[in-house]
């Protein structure tokens, strides 16, 4: 076999994957982290089931950039493709190795072993022997190549319960839950702007009011400690009284951008000019977004004089080891990064940010453990927000009612400043060491790997495009990739404009897509859910009721998903219901996608009707959950879903499936309703009352 | 010193009465159960029962709770009613991330000590002190009225 996954080529070995050093349990290992999404519960199936074993026998690891195989980030919903596609086959290769040896040590032919949850049978009788007993016969350097063919699936397209949630909620779990003996609590004094100078600290008020806090300052980077953290916490509260920043006015200048990127399906203007054509122009928009994870940033670290240690939940542990090591001038053979679970991740939040914060301060006092817990503020507001955008779409009707050009603008603050991207470090508390930290060149991810504000920018459809997309860096708000990137507002202006154009034409906005639609999967979803609604041709409401319907490929080569949504208006949008149809091939754990989906269409909802991050004079300011809300749960649509699952079909990751097509639903929706479209995010009330005065 | 009940057991903690009841939890006694998400009483990571009444631990004056009963997450599988909602959340995969959950929990534990029966609505209304980002929503409403279900079949 020669199509291994990538993370196969970089770690090859059977022992890298998984190991039986412990009596009766496998360790399982993965380069793939725990963002809530329960992926180790998924991989962990996946082993089960290759050594034809247990679920309760096999214990993942968390990832560490001492001990994992490295897979990369955790990103663009991969992770059951390529970690899971990697164990499936090492898994199915470690048990022929451990039933070889068996067959030797009893010296029979192979077809008269067995195994039975790690117990080996000859001629179906028990031996003694154990996957256990035999480890120590097995080369576990050889290379996984491919050529076994795993146990029958068993576990997977089942639904056990998540193997690491009944412990978070009953006890620990998660960072912020650990504890290092000796360890100091730290808050960080983040800049007020972008590049703001630190002029002063008054450390004789902070002696006299706070006596059990100290202070490390190094350049721009102020940071409190203390053995207790409510006394930081108190100390944090008053920082605006021995703290004095200018807001460094001059010091950020717009980074550079990359080119715009052209992309072009078939003429894209041969229609422009025909007879009896109409024409089309419309600009679609969406805000910077947080990422409100429930738990704060955290991360502990430790420097012991010759290796720093930082645990934290990011994404991307490898990645982030590189940019610390550079930050701090070290080698990067000095740090490790071990990740420790997180509140839910969406995407690049503070996680990478409050793991240099933790090494800085560790750096500075070898030998003492050090824990950074974030503010809510610094969390809605001083890691990177989800990028605002723009999508302008100019169109062409035919006088047979379809559509015969289509031209689409994107303009969009960066997708991608994670650690280490476009050769910058990216990290918040690198540009307060150093304001020259700060990146230099904003460039998308490329279309091949998804695109970042490309993701999703090329409609899924039939008809001519021609598509160009721009960056936009002249904010100094930093921004960087959430759930689904840009496929949010690019799938929101494309289908929000096909159902403006099947109104110019005349057409059921069902009939219409389908019309222009020959992907056999994406149409499947489509009719499926919009037979799933009861969906009635040419009744979509009106009076403060409507409906509407969107779909989707997620990055164009991912996973299907239709949408209907039945929404209430006055003075706010209420989604009423949701109908949701999934394509994402074979289903590992069918639970674990349908929360997925689920939960992604109730952010998403939250999305499109509340969220923007305010933006005053160029920088975001301090919030909470009340200057940021988000849905609640008297405010919750009905949801239904299905999935369409031909097990011939690869698995592919629905995580970020819902971003696009659910927000398209829910504006088409409002627009029924209204009698009037509402195209820039969010349908907020503020939004919705200003548009109803001003007619 | 300040004492309390703390699931089930007498403790004692050295430590202001003015300072929150989170952190004596968590730094003092290694409860970790109970979670800071805002310090604000606006997200309902930290809440805790008090004589049987949901708090916001991370503002809850100390000094409030001295002599009085507290439960927390942490003693959930000791009683009848958190070892069902327990086992409800793992029929149901309730619940995404978990960092909502326990807050979450001590509101159901009340929620069914008064209403042994909920619709989905009264569960959600009683919930809508409580985020959750993951969108978990829907399972935790289902968990924790099937945590009911069978409080009311044992009951019988």
């Amino acid at each position: 076999m020669t199509d291994l996954p990538m993370s196969l080529k970089t770690s090859p070995a059977m022992g890298q994957w998984m190991s039986f050093e412990q009596q009766g349990f496998v360790t399982l290992r993965t380069g793939k982290v725990e963002l809530g999404q329960g992926i180790l519960t998924a991989l962990a199936q996946i082993a089960a089931d290759g050594l034809g074993t247990d679920l309760g026998r096999i214990l993942p690891q968390s990832a560490d950039t001492d001990l994992s195989p490295n897979e990369g980030m955790t990103v663009g919903s991969l992770s059951v493709e390529v970690s899971g596609g990697s164990i499936r086959l090492a898994a199915a290769q470690a048990r022929a190795a451990l039933l070889r040896a068996a067959a030797q040590r009893l010296d029979v032919p192979l077809d008269r072993v067995s195994s039975e949850d790690g117990t080996i049978l000859k001629d179906g009788e028990p031996t003694g022997l154990t996957f256990w007993s035999l480890s120590g016969d097995v080369d576990w350097s050889l290379p996984v190549t491919g050529d076994v063919a795993g146990a029958p699936n068993s576990l997977v397209g089942s639904s056990p319960p998540r193997i690491d949630l009944a412990a978070k909620y009953t006890g620990g779990g998660f960072i912020h839950d650990m504890v290092i003996d000796g360890m100091q609590h730290v808050r960080i004094l983040r800049q007020p702007s972008r590049l703001a100078r630190l002029v002063a600290v008054d450390e004789a008020f902070l002696t006299r009011r706070h006596p059990a806090v100290s202070v490390y300052r190094k350049a721009d980077f102020l940071a409190l400690i203390g053995a207790d953290e409510y006394a930081v916490e108190k100390a944090m509260s008053e920082a605006d009284r021995f703290v004095t920043w200018d807001n460094g006015t001059g010091r950020w200048t717009p980074p550079e951008t990359a080119e715009p990127e052209v992309f072009v399906q078939g003429d894209a203007t041969a229609g422009a000019a025909e007879a009896g054509s109409k024409t089309f122009v419309a600009r679609y928009s969406r805000p910077n977004i947080a990422h409100g994870s429930i738990g704060p940033s955290c991360a502990l670290a430790v420097y012991d004089g010759d290796r720093l240690t930082v645990w934290c939940h990011s994404q991307g542990i490898f990645e982030l080891r590189a940019e610390i090591a550079r930050c701090l001038s070290l080698e990067t053979s000095q740090v490790r990064v071990i990740h420790a679970h997180g509140a839910g991740c969406y995407g690049h939040n503070g996680a990478d940010d409050v793991g240099l914060d933790a090494a800085i301060v560790a750096f500075a006092h070898q030998g003492q453990p050090v824990r950074v817990q974030w503010s809510r503020s610094d969390e809605l507001g001083r890691g990177p927000v989800g990028a605002a955008m723009s999508a302008r779409i100019e169109a062409t009707l035919s006088a047979e009612g379809r559509i015969s050009s289509w031209n689409m603008e994107v303009s969009s603050a960066s997708h991608l400043q994670r650690p280490g991207a476009n050769g910058y470090i990216n990290l918040t508390s690198a540009e307060a060491l150093d304001p020259d930290n700060a990146p230099k060149l904003i460039a998308d991810l490329p279309a091949m790997r998804g695109g970042g504000a490309s993701r999703n920018s090329v409609a899924n459809y039939d008809f001519p495009q021609h598509v160009t997309v721009s960056l936009d860096a002249s904010s100094p708000v930093r921004t960087s990739s959430l759930r689904s990137l840009a496929a949010n507002l690019n799938v929101f202006a494309i289908e929000s404009a096909m159902d403006e154009l099947a109104d110019l034409a005349g057409a059921d906005p069902l009939a219409f897509r389908l019309d222009h639609l020959s992907d056999p999967r994406a149409r499947a979803v489509l009719t499926e859910v919009a037979d799933l609604a009861g969906w009635t041709k040419g009744e979509l409401g009106g009076d403060g009721e409507g409906r509407g319907i969107a779909v989707a490929r997620y990055k164009n080569k991912g996973c299907w998903l239709a949408a209907v949504a039945d929404v209430e208006v006055d003075e706010t949008v209420r989604v009423k219901r949701l109908w949701l149809v999934c394509d994402a091939g074979l289903l590992i754990n069918p639970a674990g996608a349908l929360s997925q989906i689920e939960g992604g269409a109730i952010q998403t909802t939250s999305w499109t009707l509340k969220e923007a991050v305010p933006v005053e004079d160029g920088q975001i300011p301090a919030l909470d959950w009340e200057s940021y809300p988000i849905l609640r749960f008297s405010e919750l649509p009905r949801i239904e879903t299905r999935f369409i699952v031909n097990p011939e079909n690869p698995p592919l990751g629905a995580g970020e499936a819902t971003q696009g097509p659910v927000a398209a639903a829910i504006g088409n929706a409002v627009a029924r309703a209204l009698g009037q479209r509402m195209r820039d995010l969010p349908l907020s009330r503020d939004r919705l009352m200003a548009m109803l005065l001003s007619d | 010193m300040i004492s309390f009940t703390l699931n089930g057991k007498t403790v004692q903690v050295d430590r202001s009465g003015d300072d929150p009841l989170l952190y004596a939890l968590r730094s003092d006694l290694g409860r970790m159960a109970t979670r800071f998400g805002c310090g604000q009483e606006q997200c309902g990571a930290c809440v805790v029962l008090v004589s049987g009444t949901p708090r916001y631990s991370c503002t809850l004056p100390l000094s409030d709770v001295e002599d009085a009963t507290v439960a927390t997450a942490d003693g959930l599988a000791d009683n009848r009613i958190g070892t069902a909602l327990i086992h409800a959340f793992e029929a149901e995969n309730a619940g995404q991330c978990g960092f909502c959950l326990s807050g979450i929990l001590m509101r159901a534990t009340a929620l069914l000590t008064e209403h042994p029966a909920p619709t989905d609505d009264q569960i959600a209304e009683a919930l809508d002190d409580h985020l959750c980002r993951c969108g978990a929503h829907p399972g935790i409403i289902k968990g924790i009225s099937r945590a009911a279900r069978t409080l009311s079949e044992g009951a019988r």
